[in-house]
C-alpha cells in the first residue's frame, strides 16, 4: 500500500474543495443549521423543563450523529465526485489499488469530519455552553466506534453506486437517516417496544448513544456496550470491504466501470 | 524483429449472451504504432479496457510488457498510460493541480522538473494556472497527453486521440506522438476513425469487425490485398457489408 498515492487522492479532494464554494459550504451549512435548531430547542428545554441533562443529551447526540452521517457521506460523495468529473477511469488506469482507493476515501471522511465537528463543538460551547469534552476520555471510544461504523456504511453505499451508477446516488444522502429513528440517537433504547429493542441491538449506534447518555448522566461508560459496539463495527466494516470488493469485481466482469460515468 | 509489448492470445469477452470479443489474438511489437480500427461496436474499447485491467476477460491470456494481465495489473499500470477525450480531468482544478495529482499517483520522481519539461515540450506552460474547464479542445488534448506521458510510459493507449480537434490541433497532436515514438521508442496502441491519420501515423493496423480480427498488417498492404482505393474505402466496405464487402 502506497501512502503517497493515498495522499494524492486526498490532495485532489482538497483541491476540489478549495475551488468549490458549494463544497466548502457543505462543511458547515447543514451542520450549523442543525446545531442552531437543537441549540435553541435545548435552551428552551433547559429553562422550561428544568432538566439540564436533556439539553446536553440533545446537543451531544446531534454532534455525534453528525459525525457519523458526515463521515459516511464524505466517503460516498468522494466516489461520486469521480463520476461527476468523469475521472474514474483515469484513476483506475493508474497503479492505485482497490485498497488504496478505499483507504483514501476513509481518510477523506476523517479530514472532513475533523473540520465539521471541530466547528460544531466550538459553536455549541460558545452559544449554548455545551462542552462535548465533558464526555471526557469516554469521548475517544465513542467517536472511534462511530467513525468505524460511518466508514462501513459509506463503503457499502459506495459499493452500491459502483454497481448501479448515478441512479443510486441518492443513497449517499438518505440511507444513513434510516438509522436516525432506529439508532436510539436522541432518546433511550427503552422507548422502543421490547421486540424492536432486541432487533436494533444488532447495530452499533444504540450501544454508542446509550453509552453517551450514561456518561452525560455521570455514570461510567458501560463496558459491555462498548464491547458490543466495537464487535459490531468490526463485522460491519469487514462486511462492507468484502461487499465493495465483490461489487468492484462484478463491475469489471460486466464492463460497468466504463459505463458508470456516461 | 522487435520484442512484444502486447501479446493477446485467444481473447474472448462476452456480456451475457452478447459476444463482444470473439477469440482474437494479436501482438504489438515494442516501438510500433498500431491503430486498432473498426466500426462502432466492433469491440475496440472493450479490448483496450481489458488490456488496461478495467474489464475482466471471459477467456484468453494477455501479457503487457511481458507480464500477465490483469494478474500483475499494478506493475503493468505503472509502466503504461492511457488517454481518451471521453475521460476528463476535473474541470474545477487548474492544469497544474490536475497534473500534480497524477504525478503523485504514478510516483514520479522530481515531479516539478518532469512537469516543467512536459509543459515546455507541449507548449502549455502559459496554461499552467488556468482551470482545466476553461481550456480549448486543442489545449485539453495536449494536457491529456501530458497526463498520459507523465510517468514516461513504455506503452501509450490512446482512444481517438484527435477526436473533436480541428485539423491544425490534430496535426500538432500527431506530430507530438511521432516525436514521442522517435525520441523515446514508445509503443502506441490507439483507436481512431480518421483513416488519413491512421495512414500517416501507424506502422500497422489491426482491424476488428463484430469482435473478430479481419485484417492485420501495414495499411498499404491491407488496402492492396483487398483491392480498395484507400483505407477509408476498405473501412466503409467492411462496415457496410461485413466480409462480403471486401470481396
Amino acid at each position: 500500500m502506497s501512502w503517497g498515492r493515498i495522499w494524492a487522492l486526498n490532495l485532489r479532494q482538497l483541491f476540489l474543495m478549495r475551488r468549490s464554494f458549494a463544497r466548502i459550504t457543505d462543511l458547515f451549512y447543514w451542520p450549523l443549521l442543525d446545531l442552531f435548531f437543537f441549540g435553541f430547542l435545548s435552551l428552551y428545554l433547559r429553562t422550561e423543563s428544568g432538566v439540564p441533562l436533556l439539553a446536553a443529551v440533545l446537543l451531544g447526540a446531534l454532534i455525534l450523529w453528525d459525525l457519523f452521517f458526515r463521515i459516511q457521506q464524505a466517503i460516498s460523495v468522494s466516489f461520486l465526485t469521480e463520476l461527476w468529473t468523469r475521472n474514474l477511469i483515469n484513476i483506475f488506469v493508474t497503479p492505485v489499488t482497490l485498497t488504496e482507493f478505499v483507504v483514501a476515501m476513509m481518510l477523506w471522511g476523517l479530514i472532513k469530519i475533523s473540520i465539521t465537528v471541530t466547528l460544531m463543538a466550538t459553536v455549541a460551547f460558545v452559544l449554548y455552553q455545551f462542552n462535548i469534552f465533558t464526555l471526557g476520555i469516554s469521548l475517544v471510544p465513542l467517536v472511534t466506534s462511530l467513525i468505524v461504523f460511518g466508514w462501513a456504511v459509506g463503503t457499502a453505499i459506495t459499493a452500491v453506486i459502483l454497481r448501479y451508477g448515478q441512479s443510486a446516488e441518492t443513497l449517499a444522502w438518505s440511507l444513513a437517516f434510516l438509522f436516525q429513528p432506529f439508532g436510539a440517537v436522541y432518546f433511550p433504547l427503552s422507548v422502543y417496544p421490547p421486540w424492536l429493542r432486541q432487533v436494533l441491538l444488532i447495530f452499533p449506534l444504540p450501544h454508542i448513544f446509550e453509552g453517551m447518555r450514561a456518561v452525560l448522566a455521570g455514570q461510567p461508560l458501560p463496558s459491555p456496550r462498548l464491547i458490543w459496539a466495537f464487535g459490531l463495527d468490526a463485522i460491519y466494516l469487514l462486511g462492507a470491504f468484502a461487499f465493495f470488493a465483490f461489487m468492484f469485481s462484478l463491475a469489471r466482469r460486466r464492463g460497468l466501470l466504463l459505463k458508470l460515468q456516461d | 524483429m522487435t520484442s512484444d509489448a502486447i501479446e493477446v492470445h485467444n481473447l474472448t469477452k462476452t456480456f451475457g449472451t452478447t459476444m463482444a470479443i470473439d477469440d482474437i489474438s494479436f501482438r504489438v511489437g515494442t516501438g510500433e504504432i498500431v491503430a486498432f480500427l473498426g466500426p462502432n461496436g466492433a469491440g475496440k474499447t472493450t479490448t483496450i479496457a481489458i488490456l488496461l485491467g478495467l474489464i475482466e476477460p471471459t477467456r484468453g491470456s494477455i501479457r503487457v510488457l511481458g507480464r500477465p494481465m490483469p494478474q500483475e495489473r499494478q506493475a503493468v499500470l505503472s509502466r503504461v498510460n492511457f488517454s481518451s477525450p471521453y475521460v476528463a480531468l476535473p474541470y474545477d482544478l487548474t492544469v497544474d493541480e490536475n497534473l500534480e495529482v497524477f504525478a503523485r499517483l504514478y510516483g514520479v520522481a522530481d515531479r516539478r522538473k518532469r512537469l516543467r519539461s512536459l509543459a515546455e515540450l507541449f507548449e502549455v506552460a502559459h496554461l499552467w494556472t488556468r482551470r482545466t474547464g476553461l481550456l480549448s479542445s486543442g489545449e485539453m488534448a495536449r494536457v491529456n497527453l501530458i497526463k498520459a506521458l507523465i510517468n514516461d510510459p513504455e506503452i501509450l493507449f490512446l482512444d481517438e486521440p484527435t477526436a473533436a480537434l480541428d485539423p491544425a490541433a490534430a496535426d500538432t497532436v500527431r506530430s507530438l506522438l511521432l516525436r514521442m515514438k522517435e525520441e523515446r521508442g514508445i509503443t502506441i496502441f490507439y483507436t481512431s476513425h480518421n483513416m488519413l491519420e491512421v495512414e500517416r501515423l501507424s506502422t500497422r493496423i489491426v482491424f476488428l469487425h463484430e469482435g473478430r480480427i479481419v485484417a492485420d498488417g501495414p495499411a498499404r498492404e491491407i488496402v492492396q490485398h483487398y483491392g480498395k482505393k484507400d483505407l477509408e474505402d476498405f473501412f466503409v466496405a467492411l462496415a457496410r457489408s461485413g466480409h462480403q464487402g471486401l470481396s
